[in-house]
């Protein structure tokens, strides 16, 4: 073990440099958040991954976000357990029916201000899923949605660029 | 001697390949349910139709496959789970989805139906309404037990489904699942789809084992047509699969350890497994190689820098996966919490036929890539690792032996490949016909059965994850074990919500 440890304390870093801000998502939330809420918050945001029926694809690229090459925690973005921790919900999945009263409780069980984030195809309008008696379609049929990222699955470097988007309009730095 | 000369049929369908389909009735029907019982042969599947079910036996000795199919004149047919517990969620599911009832049932509690669709048995072709009743857990009774109810959503980045837990202190009495949240109606959806339009659904019927799933649909659908696939595409289907294989079996080792408190090597698993993702993203142009398995071949050859960026991935990992094991074996506060934990018994493995890590960690001796020796993989020498311990540990053992396995099997395939063809046209004027095909993906093996009629169009497809028959054992494993072991059992199961919800 102490080689390991030592092997990682005098090997350059991993981690990436920070991709640039996604514009789009940039200007899709300019018209929704407001100033009050982005001061309240200053540059740290704890997020609460739903899966809200996805086929798992999504969550194994949002995983990838903690290690070592995107380390999501250097940008004050971190994952919590509990909605009622969080100040961002990121849905995946085109909303099964069997969940949409799940992603309801756990909307309303997290505090404002809040924002929702719909990550991938499915999540926009359905994707692939849409029009089964299963789905609802698109994640801002059940939850209101501030942003999306788009992919299927996204990458975790388009994760990274929405998400950070999302801090650069809450704190206000624009 | 065959599996249908024990079993009573009608007749034989033609156009099913390559194993045969047989009609039944009640007797043949019983009859294989008897051998079921036995022990004889593995239930591999259970699915249905509208007037019809079917069940995939499989005989490990011979390593023979029939499927059996009860016309349900009726709405009706003789239950297999009252003899046979394995047959229980797909029995469950069958009445969910299309209305048909099996006699003699122990338990015909919903299992997919939440009662939200907006309509009962969707895919029964017909009006009917279900009498809605709220979840009944199974009793658990005693003196100072209480519940925990866990999910649908949980604590980690995970996906939904519901645990009730009864626990006596710190012990879990009884774990029951409740699952069929992510439930998104994908058989329903394939109806109709062109082989394109439903090979894109298979790749997301599980994510993480998007290739295996493409792989199998794919299999099942060149079997039913009866086409040959060129050898150079049989190649890189298994070049994906193995890098699919190894992203989730480092992804897995990590987790198990993480859910140990053992940091460490998540982080460093988690290195691996980016490396994996980034080689596969050169090679195939998709991080998780989603839609480049299709019918007949591969969408698209590996690109020029592909194999190089194999190459080094290769050399990475055998410089530093040996020091994990090794940090893995000689951490006794890490061996502390996965030696003697969930263990899954032997038997139940056989009844349950459970397959991947689960069973092969209990001594169940199948691989689907060995023991039904699909191409390329008759062509390539590997060995499946088997173990005894049956706990979290011995799951933990199987992965890392697997890991060593795809390491050579990549470094094979790249050294036999040759230049060629990598898509066959499928024939065109073919009149209706069925296939089925099994993958081993990383978790267990994957079937899909898939009929198709005259224009290349499905007219139904099942897909059944290696995690049906998981899930029930996880259940038996947590037994006795507390609560705070849970995740790290779970983790060592890593059985699929969507593949299995569909």
């Amino acid at each position: 073990m102490r080689k390991t440890l030592l092997e990682s304390l005098t090997h350059g870093s991993l981690t990436e440099p920070a991709p640039a801000p996604d514009e789009a998502a940039l200007a899709e939330l300019a018209a929704k958040v407001d100033r009050a809420a982005q001061a309240r918050l200053g540059r740290s945001l704890a997020i609460r991954e739903v899966d809200a029926g996805s086929c798992n694809g999504c969550e194994l690229e949002i995983h990838a976000l903690s290690n070592a090459f995107y380390d999501i925690e250097r940008f004050g973005l971190r994952f919590v357990a509990s909605p009622r921790h969080a100040d961002v919900l990121l849905v995946t999945g085109p909303v099964t029916k069997n969940m949409r009263e799940a992603l309801e409780r756990t909307y309303n069980a997290t505090p404002d201000p809040k924002w929702v984030v719909a990550v991938g195809g499915c999540a926009i309008d359905g994707g692939i899923f849409r029009g089964s008696y299963a789905c609802v379609g698109g994640v801002s049929e059940t939850v209101p949605v501030d942003m999306h990222i788009k992919g299927c699955p996204p990458s975790p470097t388009d994760l990274l660029k929405g998400l950070l988007a999302l801090l650069e309009h809450v704190s206000g730095k624009r | 001697m065959g599996i249908l000369d024990g079993i009573p049929h009608v007749n034989a369908v033609l156009s099913h390949r390559p194993w045969p389909r047989a009609v039944v009735t009640e007797a043949g029907w019983q009859a294989a349910i008897d051998r079921l019982v036995e022990g004889g042969l593995t239930l591999l599947g259970f699915w249905g139709e509208p007037a019809a079910v079917h069940m995939a036996l499989f005989d490990g000795g011979s390593a023979e496959i029939v499927v059996v199919t009860y016309a349900c004149t009726a709405g009706t047919f003789p239950s297999v789970a009252s003899r046979h517990p394995p047959a229980l969620r797909l029995e469950r599911t069958i009445h969910d989805l299309f209305g048909l009832v099996p006699t003699a049932a122990d338990d015909l509690r919903p299992w997919l139906d939440h009662y939200v669709w907006g309509k009962s048995y969707p895919l029964s072709g017909r009006n009917a309404s279900r009498d809605v009743q709220p979840y009944q857990f199974l009793p658990a009774e005693g003196e100072a037990l209480h519940q925990v109810a866990v999910g649908p959503v949980h604590a980690g980045i995970i996906e939904p489904g519901h645990f009730r837990f009864t626990a006596n202190g710190e012990h879990v009495v009884r774990l029951e699942q409740w699952l069929g949240y992510t439930h998104k109606g994908i058989e329903s959806l394939m109806q109709g789809a062109s082989l394109e339009a439903a090979a894109k659904l298979a790749n997301r019927t599980s994510g993480d084992s998007a290739v295996a799933y493409a792989f199998a649909f794919a299999r099942a659908a060149e079997a039913a047509l009866d086409i040959e696939v060129p050898r150079r595409a049989t190649y890189l289907r298994a070049l994906m699969a193995e890098l699919e294989r190894l992203a989730n079996h480092f992804g897995d080792i990590g987790a198990i350890c993480n859910d140990a408190s053992f940091a460490l090597m998540h982080a460093q698993t988690g290195i691996l497994r980016e490396r994996t993702l980034r080689a596969a993203d050169a090679a195939f142009g998709h991080r998780l190689m989603m839609d480049v398995v299709v019918p007949g071949g591969v969408a698209r050859d590996i690109a020029p820098d592909g194999i190089p960026a194999l190459r080094t991935l290769l050399a990475e990992i055998k410089k530093v996966f040996p020091r994990l094991i090794e940090l893995y074996d000689n951490t006794a506060s890490l061996q502390d919490r996965t030696v003697t934990t969930g263990i899954v018994k032997a038997d139940y493995v056989r009844q349950f036929g459970a397959g991947g890590y689960v069973g092969r960690a209990s001594g169940r001796n199948f691989d689907a890539r060995r023991t039904l020796a699909y191409a390329p993989y008759d062509q390539l020498s590997f060995e499946v690792p088997v173990l005894e311990g049956g706990d979290v540990n011995a799951r933990v053992w199987i992965r890392i032996r697997e890991v060593e396995q795809s390491v050579e099997l990549i470094a094979q395939i790249l050294d036999l490949m040759e230049p060629g063809e990598i898509r066959s046209a499928p024939p065109a004027g073919r009149g209706a016909c069925e296939g089925l095909a099994l993958t081993e993906a990383f978790r267990g093996d994957v079937l899909v059965w898939l009929r198709l009629d005259g224009e290349l169009r499905v007219e139904r497809c099942h897909l059944r994850d290696a995690s049906w028959f998981q899930w029930p054992l996880l259940e038996t494993a947590i037994e006795g074990n507390i609560i705070a072991d849970f995740p790290l059992c779970n983790k060592s199961f890593n059985c699929s919500y969507s593949g299995a919800d569909l």
